[in-house]
């Protein structure tokens, strides 16, 4: 079919539209299929597929190791829910000493900052390790033993030490004039941070907060070394056993039905700011 | 600490277990590995770099299946089993070469970085469809360890057990012993690697742990203070260690026939006694 250009009418403008973006779609079409059809093709043609698929794929352990996997994921749904609450305490509380400096405190604030560098740069596993064998062997009465317990303060220590960076970023993004409106107001520099400042830096660190659950979501198995029966020691425990590492596909798929909603929770809230605000630098006409 | 299960194969098993336990040349009826193996001449074998025989285990490699963590020093039961079946093939001292393999990788379908891998692995049926496994060089009991002063030293019964909290590897056949055979009222706690099990149990994170019997007798009578065996057991048909190698092995029929002979010739009971010997007598426990 032949254009005739220029094209004058508002008509043939919108026709030439449609028929590009009828291209676009075609081609990222046949795109797709090319690139991950050969991809596909590629492994599952290879000389090791069927092996792969025997060890990585098979349904006969799926549905073997999953009730087991499955009670064990019960167990790291209640650690992280419990560890996301203690998390976001410590870290609001971690970021408001080291944000705003009162002379009295140095010690405590110092304290902080050494917590957070020591935390953040400890490998998670190590950390859970240290605590989670090192504690009991103290011998003290009334300090927690059991593996839950401390892989979950251990965990609970980590994440504070990251999510106090998120809410620090937060704390940090607040116009001071906020905290001089507040008190202008005749409200307390206590009240100026509850009912100014804490509420707007949370509410603008939401996505990258979540972010960080989503990391400890998937890091609670690193708890399964102090001897934790969770989700991912039962898919090994079935794993090992049978020199199949199927469960660990079983163990995987329940991890992602938590984190990829989640995942998208966040996308959502992203995309909301962006649409109410407008993106922070607007590329081409709109 | 091993890495076992049971598997009830034909008549070599009979051989092993004869030779071991009762520590008697009648080892010699064993079938020999003739699996009409072409011709195991040294020049012609199967072999992952050729001129070499390689050899994989673990890193740490435990005593008494390997003293000093050097495997290449042959001492330890496992490291001189592997230089008696090296000589059996053709291959001196300098001619093997040790590598390491963790247990978990070594049954990753693809392939191999080593001929065979000695790593008290247990033979079993399920695991048998992933790797090949030699002929068992030794059988071994399972062993539960608890502390003198507890009253589980008194134990006239595994039922006793039910109640404890158990300590146990991971991948181990003593993992399934745990569960099958105690079948304790509450999971186990199951730890990646045996020292944690140790340590688990100094800080008595757990009552008791289980373990095959060789590595009991040596962390009751060196490692672990106060601590003494509380009875052996049998895991669920027996606990037969294998050479691991990789699925279809070229090499397998004659490291069978290596063993064979080394059997016959009573090297295998000579080098169980060496190694692997105790002066205690342990309650068998039902």
């Amino acid at each position: 079919m032949s254009t005739q250009y220029p094209l004058t009418t508002r008509e043939d403008r919108a026709q030439a539209r449609r028929r590009h973006r009828r291209r676009h779609i075609a081609i990222a079409a046949v795109s797709t299929v090319v690139i991950l059809g050969g991809l596909i093709l590629r492994i599952v043609t290879a000389s090791g597929w069927p092996n792969v698929r025997k060890s990585f794929f098979s349904e006969y352990w799926f549905r073997k190791a999953f009730g087991s996997v499955l009670s064990g994921f019960w167990t790291d749904v209640r650690m992280f829910l419990v560890i996301e609450v203690c998390v976001l305490a410590l870290g609001l509380l971690i970021a408001l000493i080291r944000t705003f400096p009162v002379p009295a405190l140095y010690p405590v604030r110092l304290l902080a900052t050494v917590f957070v560098d020591v935390m953040r740069g400890i490998p998670t596993i190590l950390l859970i390790f240290l605590i989670g064998f090192s504690v009991p062997a103290l011998n003290l009465s009334g300090v927690p033993t059991s593996a839950v317990v401390l892989g979950g303060i251990a965990l609970a220590m980590n994440y504070s030490a990251y999510v106090s960076e998120v809410f620090r970023a937060g704390l940090m993004s607040v116009h001071p004039s906020q905290g001089s409106a507040g008190l202008a107001l005749g409200l307390t520099p206590a009240q100026t941070l509850r009912h100014v400042i804490v509420p707007q830096a949370v509410g603008r660190v939401i996505p990258p907060l979540l972010n960080d659950f989503i990391a400890l979501q998937k890091d609670v198995a690193l708890v399964s070394t102090l001897g934790v029966f969770e989700a991912f020691r039962a898919a090994q425990i079935v794993a090992d056993q049978n020199f199949n590492y199927t469960p660990l596909l079983a163990a995987a798929a329940l991890y992602l039905c938590v984190t990829i909603p989640m995942t998208r929770f966040v996308d959502h809230l992203q995309w909301r700011t962006i649409r109410e605000r407008g993106p922070a630098l607007a590329l081409g006409p709109r | 600490m091993p890495k076992k299960f049971l598997f009830a194969t034909a008549v070599p098993m009979l051989a092993a277990s004869v030779a071991i336990a009762a520590g008697g040349p009648t080892a010699a009826a064993a079938k020999s590995a003739s699996t009409a193996a072409s011709s195991c001449s040294t020049s012609k074998l199967a072999l992952h770099t050729a001129g070499q025989l390689t050899v994989a285990t673990d890193d740490p490699a435990y005593p008494p299946y390997f003293e000093g963590n050097k495997p290449a020093n042959g001492r330890g039961f496992e490291s001189a089993v592997a230089y008696a079946v090296a000589k059996q093939l053709g291959f001196g001292t300098s001619k093997v070469k040790w590598v390491t393999e963790a247990f978990d990788s070594s049954y990753a379908p693809g392939p191999k970085s080593f001929d065979f891998d000695i790593n008290e692995i247990s033979i079993t049926k399920a695991r048998s469809q992933a790797v090949t496994f030699s002929t068992p060089y030794y059988t071994n009991p399972q062993a539960i360890i608890v502390y003198k002063n507890s009253a589980l030293a008194h134990a006239k019964s595994l039922a006793a057990f039910k109640k404890a909290s158990i300590g146990v590897q991971i991948g181990t056949t003593s993992l399934s012993a745990v569960d099958q055979v105690i079948k304790p009222n509450s999971q186990p706690s199951v730890f990646n690697t045996s020292n944690d099990v140790v340590e688990a149990f100094k800080i008595h994170r757990v009552d008791a742990i289980v373990v095959d019997y060789a590595t009991a007798l040596y962390l009751s009578s060196s490692e672990i203070k106060g601590s003494t065996i509380a009875g052996q057991f049998t895991a669920p048909g027996g606990d037969n260690w294998g050479l691991l190698m990789k699925k279809g092995s070229a090499l397998a029929p004659c490291v069978d026939k290596a063993l064979a002979k080394l059997r016959a010739s009573g090297t295998l009971t000579k080098l169980t006694k060496r190694w692997m010997s105790s002066k205690v007598a342990v309650p068998v426990l039902k």
